[in-house]
């Protein structure tokens, strides 16, 4: 049984009628699994996490099949329960560390409010664990940080408190939405260490939500790849690199500048389109250079061995391996169950 | 914080400066004979105008008298009032406790009521109440305030009879000035129901004198609010899963308010514009309407160096607010 | 590389309205801006046509007729629809004046102090390190003083009148716009836009007034509505101490001075004079409201 189960999820804001951010995602994630979210700003891929933690607020509208973690349905959950869940199962840490933390607060002050909100633990108890927390996520000087307004810390330390606040909960799931990309760039790599190995003594899944494909070969297992509020393809880590199903995968495979022959790197013409200039078929096929008449119609995520694919004509398969992809429309599913969040 | 701080002193001392020449200047542009302006006579016969013109100083060059006048301030000597020959000083400090009582409770009532109204309409934002509270603020600091005392003394004081319609107490009560604050002093007096009065007369004016300041607290919580609460770290702190009234008090309305302190502060200045008006309708007797009959009386003096004192005052409280806000303000109060 | 023809995407959107018409369709969806728009332009009819609109000159005493209630209460007529003062004058005549002279005092005082602001401004913004410290600074002293006590003290000076008030409050408000057009100097001077002009060899007067004046305009039209509503605030304050236009001149605040006495007695020459007052503030402050938001919506205070 997985620990996070998503099925058919979409967002949207605005009245029913408005086109969705997030359409019809199937996501899943086992206990102790590192899944990342690949996929270019605009696809999708923060919405998708705000709303498994329940931050989307009116007027966005958030329906699923299925959205269940841990044995629990979120879509049904009432905001006291939910909240005895967010910040200590199911914690997240977000883009920029310079402005997740609040400015009038020290930083001991603020990880206790998780302690004392989910742990119970009061007074010395708390300070220490806080110590403890800071320790863990490698802050030299612990002791006196935790006096520290966040102005007075550096990138790279902000997003360490903001991980030690995450932790302290002892979550069975951490979302990271592009952790790093705020930060310098020889913070990166020590902050993604960090993160992994927290992953692995804690036993913990971890959802990585970022851009670049090279972090995510070094650290993901599976991979889930949106383009315009869609997955297009999931996969396992090696095997999706070496042999990219979905053209737009293939795309930004070829667009590392490392796989550039020195002269240009290599583009797909035109941009991901927004909310309103989508196609009324594959949401590819303005730019795909495989297109052909019959991605006039949307293609459903269909699954085979290696993963899941939504293309009528997948690459880098064998005839056998392809698997038998449906129109959208034609293909069954349950009425999405609808809950509005607070 | 410090430099801050030295920062803010050292502005101080160029506009009090400032503030002095431009009483000086303001008194030397009336127009007519300035013996006769400076001692409130008409037709001096000669020899005592050359006596007065010697004893003002007045045949001096303009940059000796600016001098004197200096010299004269920093000495404590603002002059004596033309009409009551009291030393401009003596009544400032008698009467200045009865406007400050009263721009007190007007903080007070606009400070709390409208940081309250703010929020709530913040939280329930598109709803009636938000409308009605932005309304209701457009309203407020729409309206002319004396004639909003008017209005307030036809319907309580003459039509419903709840309210007196003038002055601070009752004559009836003798209370001695120990402190100048009437609620005060009526506490220590042993007349019966002397506070009790007291307050009845305060509070129509204190409604008046907080209407402008409220409105404008409100319409700044407001928008403080909203802004605060779709910040990251607001954010974050749902995400942690705390409860909702926590993420809006602690961490939503603790950073809201650093803007609001300093439309609190500002709204002083506002406070001390409104007392001139407010005491005026309620015969209130603070500095506003000390003011203002000085002005009427051609109590040259009296005006000018009135001024200049209510002018300091709002520098000192405006310095002071800047302070607070400094303390109040992480990133400035750990600046070195 | 595809041999197949390109699949249609969306239809782009190719309509650009002109900055005018953008405007204009921001601004109407505000219905209280639209309101205030309405009673303003009533108000400059009134102000235009003052002596065809009102019944009676606005002066004239009917000694017959002193403290008559309004039309619709008891003992009123329907020769004076809105009743008569203490010293028997028509108060809707001298209601419908009195926008002519607020509306005069507003326009007025708003101009004469926007034209020098805006000069001293550029100025100031202009000249960073020699006039422009010293222009700020005086601009400081004025504002230390709150505004009314400032246009009382150099009224008191001056004397009252109407154009000693139009005079004080100019005065009063000049420093806003000073402090205004310098911020925004201050940050246009930055943009690129700027050095590329001035690589391109604009000449000082010609940035000033071509290239930064018309890119601040926004806030300073929103702070000139806010100076109006003020002007009328204060002019009508002024008139109500005393200082201000003088009796029999009808103007709303002088009105009201006079009217202290008649509260038990006649309670419509209390209110309605204050009435006028509030409505025209109201009407301004919706309007500048109303611009400011369809003007720039980053001005906008998270509404």
């Amino acid at each position: 049984m997985s620990l996070l189960e998503i099925q058919n999820l979409s967002v949207r804001f605005g009245d029913d009628g408005a086109p969705p951010v997030v359409d019809g995602l199937d996501l899943s994630v086992d206990r102790g699994e590192v899944l990342a979210i690949v996929g270019e700003s605009g696809s999708g891929k923060s919405v998708t996490m705000m709303a498994l933690m329940g931050l989307i607020d009116a007027p966005g509208k958030v329906a699923a099949n299925r959205l269940r973690f841990s044995d629990q349905d979120l879509l049904s959950l009432k905001g006291r329960q939910r909240r005895r869940l967010i910040g200590k199962d199911l914690a997240m840490v977000f883009q920029d560390p310079m402005t997740a933390l609040n400015p009038s607060y020290t930083v001991g002050f603020q990880i206790e409010e998780v302690l004392r909100q989910h742990l119970g633990l009061k007074g010395k108890a708390a300070r220490q664990r806080a110590l403890e927390l800071l320790e863990r996520v490698e802050i030299p000087g612990a002791a006196s940080r935790l006096d520290a307004y966040p102005h007075q810390l550096s990138g790279g330390m902000s997003q360490r408190v903001a991980i030690a606040m995450a932790i302290a909960g002892e979550p069975q799931l951490l979302i990271a939405d592009e952790p790093t990309t705020a930060l310098d760039v020889t913070i990166q790599a020590q902050i993604m260490e960090l993160l992994l190995s927290l992953q692995r003594d804690q036993d913990m899944a971890l959802i990585l939500i970022t851009h670049d494909l090279a972090v995510v070969a070094e650290t993901a297992q599976r991979v889930c790849v949106m383009y315009a509020g869609q997955a297009v393809e999931t996969g396992r880590v090696p095997t999706l690199f070496d042999a990219p199903a979905h053209p737009y995968t293939e795309a930004l495979l070829a667009s590392i500048p490392e796989q550039s022959d020195n002269r240009r790197l290599a583009t797909l013409p035109g941009i991901v389109p927004g909310r309103y200039d989508r196609p009324a078929g594959c949401l590819l096929s303005p730019r795909c250079p495989y297109a052909q008449p019959r991605c006039t119609e949307r293609p459903a995520l269909e699954p085979y061995d290696r993963g899941e694919v939504r293309c009528f004509f997948p690459r880098n398969m064998t005839p056998d391996e392809a698997p038998e992809v449906l129109p959208e429309a034609q293909r069954p599913s349950q009425p999405p169950g609808e809950h509005h969040v607070q | 914080m410090l430099s801050f701080i030295a920062r803010r002193v050292g502005l101080l001392i160029p506009t009090f400066f400032g503030i002095t020449l431009l009483t000086f200047a303001l008194i030397r542009m009336i127009p007519g004979d300035p013996v006769e302006v400076m001692m409130g006579e008409r037709k001096v016969d000669p020899e005592m105008h050359a006596q007065a013109m010697e004893r003002l100083g007045l045949n001096k060059p303009l940059y000796m008298q600016y001098l004197d006048y200096i010299g004269d301030l920093a000495q404590g000597d603002l002059g004596e009032s033309l009409r009551t020959r009291t030393s401009v000083w003596k009544e400032f400090t008698t009467l200045f406790p009865a406007t400050l009582e009263l721009a007190f409770a007007a903080l007070i009532i606009a400070g709390t009521l409208g940081v309250l109204a703010g929020v709530v309409a913040a939280l329930k934002r598109g709803s009636l109440f938000d409308h009605g509270v932005m309304g209701i603020s457009l309203v407020g600091y729409s309206m002319p305030i004396f004639w909003w005392g008017l209005i307030l003394i036809m319907f309580f004081s003459v039509g419903l009879g709840w309210t007196p319609v003038s002055g601070r107490i009752d004559l009836l009560y003798d209370v001695q000035p120990v402190t100048g604050f009437m609620l005060i002093d009526t506490l220590l007096s042993d007349e019966e129901g002397a506070f009790l009065d007291a307050l009845h007369h305060m509070i129509l004016p204190a409604i008046v004198l907080a209407t402008i300041p409220l409105a404008v607290i409100a319409r700044m919580t407001r928008s403080a609010m909203l802004e605060v609460l779709r910040e990251d770290y607001v954010r974050t702190a749902r995400a942690k899963g705390l409860s909702p009234n926590r993420v809006v008090f602690v961490h939503g309305l603790r950073n809201a308010l650093i803007p609001v302190l300093t439309v609190f502060g500002l709204q002083i200045g506002t406070l001390l514009a409104g007392a001139v008006l407010t005491e005026t309708i309620f015969s209130w007797p603070g500095i506003g309407k000390w003011l203002i009959e000085s002005i009427g009386a051609r109590d040259y003096p009296v005006v000018q160096n009135g001024i200049l004192l209510v002018a300091c005052l709002v520098i000192l409280v405006n310095f002071t607010v800047d302070i607070l806000y400094g303390l109040a303000n992480p990133r400035i109060r750990h600046q070195r | 590389m595809s041999s197949i023809e390109t699949l249609p995407a969306a239809e782009p959107t190719a309509y650009y309205p002109s900055p005018l018409r953008e405007f204009w369709s921001a601004f109407k969806r505000n219905k209280g801006a639209l309101g205030g728009l309405i009673f303003m332009l009533m108000l400059v009819v009134c102000a235009l046509f003052a002596s065809v609109l009102a019944p009676y000159n606005p002066t004239e005493q009917f000694r017959d007729f002193l403290l008559t209630p309004p039309a619709w209460q008891e003992g009123g007529t329907s020769q004076f629809l809105l009743g008569t003062d203490e010293l028997g004058r028509d108060m809707l005549s001298r209601l419908v004046h009195g926008a002519r002279l607020s509306l005069l005092i507003g326009l007025a005082s708003v101009v004469f102090s926007l034209v020098p602001g805006i000069l001293l401004g550029l100025l100031a913004g202009f000249s960073p390190t020699r006039l422009g410290p010293f222009i700020m600074r005086l601009m400081d002293i004025m504002l230390a003083l709150p505004s009314l006590l400032l246009a009382v003290a150099i009224v008191a000076i001056l004397g009252p009148g109407l154009i000693n008030t139009i005079f004080a409050i100019a005065i009063v408000s000049l420093p806003s716009y000073v402090r205004l057009t310098r911020a925004a100097v201050m940050t246009e001077l930055n943009r690129d836009y700027v050095t590329a002009s001035r690589l391109a060899g604009a000449g000082t007067l010609r940035l000033m007034f071509i290239s930064v004046l018309p890119n601040c305009m926004a806030p300073l039209i929103v702070q000139a509505t806010l100076s109006f509503s003020s002007a009328i605030l204060d002019a009508a304050a002024l008139g109500f101490l005393g200082l201000g236009v003088q009796p029999p001149t009808p103007e709303w605040g002088t009105m009201l001075a006079s009217a202290r006495d008649y509260i038990e007695r006649a309670w419509w020459v209390v209110s309605l004079p204050g009435l006028a007052i509030l409505l025209s503030v109201l009407a301004i402050n919706l309007l500048g409201d109303g611009l400011r938001d369809a003007l720039d919506p980053k001005l906008k205070n998270a509404a």
